[in-house]
C-alpha cells in the first residue's frame, strides 16, 4: 500500500493523529448510515463544505461499488480507514468480496452522450472517484480487495 | 423518499423532500416518480434544492426518470445544490437538463 497502516482501531487517537477506522456491513442502508456518522460527527466535520462533499461522493461511490458488486452474491463487511492530514485525506478501503474483473480498476470513461433516449442511467461512478480523488491504487491480497486514494483538503483553512 | 407534486395543467412541479437521493434510496425515487409523471403534464419540474447529496445511482434513477416521460415531456431540474451540482458537472449530464436556479418566475410552488 501507498500509505502506513493506521496506529490502530478507534477513533482519532493513539499516534496517528486525526486517524479513524470503521467497519461497514455491505449494504446501501448501512453505507448511508456510515456516511452520515462519518461526516456529521467525526475527523471530517472539520472540513469545508465544498471538501466535505467531495469526500462523501467518492467515499459513497467507492462504498456502493463494493456493497453492489464485489458483495454482489452475499454480504460482507467493509473496512474503511481515514487518515486526516493537513493537505490531504487518505482513505483505505478493504473488503472480501469478489475481485474487481481482470484485477483492475475500471477506466471509468464516460459513454458518449447521443441523443436523451440513448443517455446511460450507470457507469458514473468510477469516473467521479477518478475525477476526484488522487493516488487511485487497487490490489488484490490474500482474498481481499484494497483500494486507497487521497483527496485533496485543507485549501481554504491556509 | 418522500415527493411532494403540484399538478397544475401543463405543469407539474415535483419537490423531493429528502435530504439525500443515494443507492439506498434511487429505486424508490423512480418508482415514486413513474406513479407521480403518470399525470398529463407536458413539463415537469423536479425541485431539488432541499438535496444535499446524489450519488451515481440516484443521478442514474433521475436520468431514468427523464426517458420514461418520453420524447414528447420535458424533465428540468430545480435549485441543484453545491454537491448536487458537482455531480452533474462531472458526468457532462448539466449539458442534458435544463437546469434552472429557482423555480421559473411566474410558475407557482407548492413547497
Amino acid at each position: 500500500m501507498p500509505v502506513d497502516p493506521p496506529g490502530g482501531g478507534g477513533d482519532a487517537s493513539g499516534s496517528t493523529p486525526g486517524c479513524t477506522r470503521i467497519v461497514i456491513p455491505a449494504d446501501p442502508l448501512a453505507v448511508r448510515e456510515a456516511l452520515r456518522a462519518l461526516f456529521d460527527t467525526l475527523l471530517l466535520r472539520a472540513l469545508p463544505a465544498d471538501e466535505r462533499g467531495t469526500a462523501e461522493i467518492v467515499l459513497a461511490e467507492a462504498l456502493n461499488n463494493i456493497v453492489e458488486h464485489a458483495y454482489a452474491c452475499d454480504g460482507g463487511k467493509i473496512e474503511l480507514t481515514l487518515q486526516l492530514h493537513q493537505s490531504e485525506l487518505v482513505c483505505q478501503i478493504e473488503d472480501q468480496g469478489l475481485a474487481m474483473p481482470r484485477d483492475a480498476l475500471p477506466s471509468g470513461e464516460l459513454t458518449a452522450i447521443s441523443g436523451a433516449a440513448a443517455l446511460p442511467e450507470g457507469g458514473f461512478g468510477w469516473h467521479l472517484i477518478r475525477a476526484l480523488s488522487r493516488d487511485l491504487h487497487y490490489r488484490r491480497v490474500g482474498g481481499r480487495n484494497q483500494l486507497s486514494f487521497r483527496l485533496d483538503v485543507g485549501q481554504s483553512r491556509r | 423518499m418522500e415527493l411532494v407534486a403540484d399538478h397544475q395543467g401543463d405543469l407539474l412541479i415535483v419537490t423531493a423532500m429528502e435530504n439525500r437521493i443515494d443507492a439506498a434510496g434511487a429505486i424508490q425515487f423512480k418508482d415514486r416518480m413513474r406513479e407521480i409523471v403518470k399525470v398529463s403534464a407536458r413539463r415537469v419540474l423536479l425541485d431539488l434544492s432541499r438535496v444535499a447529496f446524489l450519488d451515481s445511482s440516484g443521478l442514474g434513477a433521475v436520468v431514468a426518470v427523464m426517458k420514461l416521460l418520453g420524447p414528447d415531456r420535458k424533465l428540468e431540474l430545480v435549485g441543484l445544490t453545491p454537491t448536487v451540482a458537482k455531480v452533474f458537472r462531472l458526468t457532462r449530464m448539466d449539458s442534458i437538463f435544463t437546469i434552472h436556479p429557482s423555480i421559473p418566475e411566474g410558475l407557482s410552488h407548492a413547497g
